[in-house]
């Protein structure tokens, strides 16, 4: 059942991957000035930016373009960058591996420590226990993580020098972008788990369970989280698109290669393909994270699985 | 007769108000007492203090005793307390809907009553569930055993939350408004059910009901609640054929009687008082029709006769 409801959705990401990929196109084509400029040298003639223009296709209708574009995607060819002359399958190739590894740790990291800290807080009697947590999770959810970024480089990498400034050479160059962009979500899921659980531990089958005789921890691990999991599976699917996204300033400035940079980098250049490509990638991120999320969905709660089967 | 709960002058805080006091009652190996009264009056409460599950909703007890089969539980460590809950003592709770846990089958809910306290392995445990269904009338067993809360009927979960008191063979049960969620059909299924177990596995129960037929139907005594405190207790014959307290009067004056000589339902006029607003004197004074100026200034000590008590000035004259 979970099978054939996993290919249904997976189905319907065809259609609305081909809406995205018109909004993306559009986007990017209505930006003022054109990957050209940053190609010309300084004295060149009129005709050879003409000659240029009809070379990448510039020069047709934006329908065209796109359909050009949208073809060759579907035969696997993301194009070539105009600026780089490279294909862009192989910069996505090249850059994809940083972004997953940077987002898988950054994922796990919070979702962990998230839910661990939200079940100390709903659990905890002890009310120092469960301030210190309640003004980490405010601080977590408000603080932009690119001035944490910074923050952590000038303490960590400049004053202690722990860990290096910049750059991907080693895995110590990890920690800091896995701990910047990981801070916001701990407070995110945090949050969530805390509220769910507090919710939860008022319902009558609660009262009912204890009243088989369960003990505290087994109501705890067996019952509560379990029902807790169900919004923050929800959270947590869409932090997967959220924290490419989260990423991409992330990336930039700790300076590491990645997917997150090399958008950046294309966009200041209005290098199309490589734009198009970075973002058809994000977006199909965000579309897979929701999926996964909704079958994860199905798979824990039979009222939603009976219902979406 | 050998008593197996005694619960005398017991008291309940929850914060700093006393939602629950002086009540006192017993209860015989095999008997069923109904435990009535308005929603607010205690009732509820009640069972959880003898659950021991007040913490739960921030309550304590503060005085009084509740003695199960010889031993005062008011003073029992938790630990020993969980043995007794589901394992000597069942509930069987008010909302059948919201009383299993969605996200798991109904079988294991109850297995791990049995596996819990009576050391049943999972399959022998199984195999325990299953054979209960059987005894509570549950058709296929053995196929409901699979299926999720959601999928089956009011009347069908409360068999299953009915199955869970039961797993591990319990010396009492308390059901607290066990029908009220039903349709009427099969409140009359549960409450003949209920009986049917009292008498062939020799349990004694609590039955907590708003519900005077009820009472009159399953139950051989009753302690008749109001405003957080027992205002009546006698045995069913003796309350029925002679109510001593002016509200117990009332709640059987609601009773509708078919419709020979059909009249409008009656009600009692006015409404509990809540906790914080529990008058001076009689709790009942404001509404009561026979009050006097004692009733505003004295509160009625319970006056016993032959089978019964109740908590009236006029308990003696009342008739």
């Amino acid at each position: 059942m979970i099978i054939k409801y996993t290919l249904q959705r997976l189905l319907m990401l065809i259609p609305v991957s081909l809406s995205i990929s018109v909004v993306i196109f559009l986007v990017v084509h209505l930006l003022p000035g054109d990957p050209i400029d940053n190609l010309m040298r300084v004295g060149s003639s009129p005709e050879d930016r003409l000659a240029m223009t009809v070379k990448y296709g510039l020069d047709r209708t934006l329908v065209e373009q796109y359909l050009l574009w949208i073809r060759s995607i579907l035969s696997g060819d993301f194009g070539e960058a105009i600026v780089l002359r490279r294909p862009v399958s192989d910069l996505i190739r090249q850059n994809l591996p940083y972004s997953l590894t940077l987002g898988a740790l950054a994922f796990a990291f919070s979702s962990i420590v998230g839910m661990i800290a939200g079940t100390i807080s709903a659990v905890a009697k002890n009310p120092v226990v469960e301030q210190v947590v309640k003004a980490f999770i405010l601080l977590g959810s408000t603080v932009p993580s690119f001035w944490l970024a910074l923050l952590m480089i000038l303490l960590f990498s400049v004053t202690l020098g722990w860990f290096p400034v910049s750059g991907a050479k080693t895995w110590t160059a990890l920690v800091l972008p896995v701990l910047t962009i990981g801070f916001g979500g701990i407070a995110l899921v945090a949050r969530v788990t805390r509220v769910a659980l507090v919710e939860i531990a008022r319902q009558d089958f609660v009262t009912l369970l204890h009243a088989k005789g369960l003990s505290r921890s087994t109501i705890l691990f067996r019952h509560l989280l379990p029902h807790a999991f169900l919004p923050v599976v929800t959270i947590l699917a869409l932090r997967i698109g959220w924290i490419l996204g989260g990423a991409v300033t992330v990336e930039f400035v700790f300076g590491r290669p990645g997917l997150g940079s090399l958008l950046i980098r294309a966009l200041g250049q209005r290098d199309y393909p490589v734009v198009q490509g970075c973002l058809l990638m994000l977006a199909l991120a965000v579309m897979l994270g929701t999926l996964i999320g909704d079958v994860a969905q199905a798979a824990l709660d039979p009222r939603v699985r009976e219902a979406t089967t | 007769m050998s008593t197996i709960l005694k619960v005398e002058g017991l008291r309940v805080a929850i914060g700093a108000l006393t939602p629950l006091s002086s009540v006192s009652f017993s209860l015989e190996k095999g008997e069923t007492l109904g435990l009535v009264g308005e929603s607010g009056s205690g009732k509820s409460l009640t069972a959880m203090a003898i659950m021991g599950l007040l913490p739960l909703i921030g309550g304590r007890i503060t005085g009084g005793s509740v003695v199960f089969d010889g031993s005062d539980l008011t003073a029992l460590p938790e630990p020993a307390y969980r043995k007794l809950r589901g394992g000597r003592i069942g509930l069987i709770a008010q909302n059948p809907m919201t009383s299993l846990d969605p996200l798991k089958k109904v079988g294991p809910q109850i297995d791990v009553v049995a596996r819990l306290h009576l050391g049943l392995d999972r399959s022998a445990a199984r195999d325990r569930t299953v054979e209960l269904l059987g005894e509570l009338r549950i058709p296929e067993p053995a196929s409901i055993y699979h299926l999720y809360p959601h999928q089956l009927s009011g009347g069908m979960k409360q068999r299953i939350v009915i199955a869970m008191a039961l797993a591990a063979d319990p010396d009492l049960l308390i059901a607290d408004e066990p029908t009220t969620a039903l349709d009427v059909t099969v409140q009359a299924q549960i409450i003949r059910l209920l009986s049917d177990l009292i008498r062939d596995r020799g349990l004694s129960m609590v039955l907590i009901t708003h519900d005077m037929s009820v009472v009159a139907q399953a139950c051989d005594k009753v302690v008749v609640m109001y405003a957080g405190t027992a205002v009546e207790y006698g045995t069913v014959a003796a309350i029925f054929d002679d109510p001593r307290h002016p509200y117990t009067k009332a709640l059987i004056g609601c009773i509708p009687r078919g419709l020979a000589g059909a009249q409008r339902l009656k009600g009692i006029e006015g409404t509990v008082p809540s906790v914080a607003h529990y008058p001076q004197g009689c709790r009942f004074h404001p509404r009561c029709l026979r009050a006097e100026a004692i009733c505003a200034a004295v509160s009625p000590p319970f006056i016993a006769s032959h089978d019964g008590a109740a908590a009236c000035h006029f308990a003696g004259a009342v008739g």
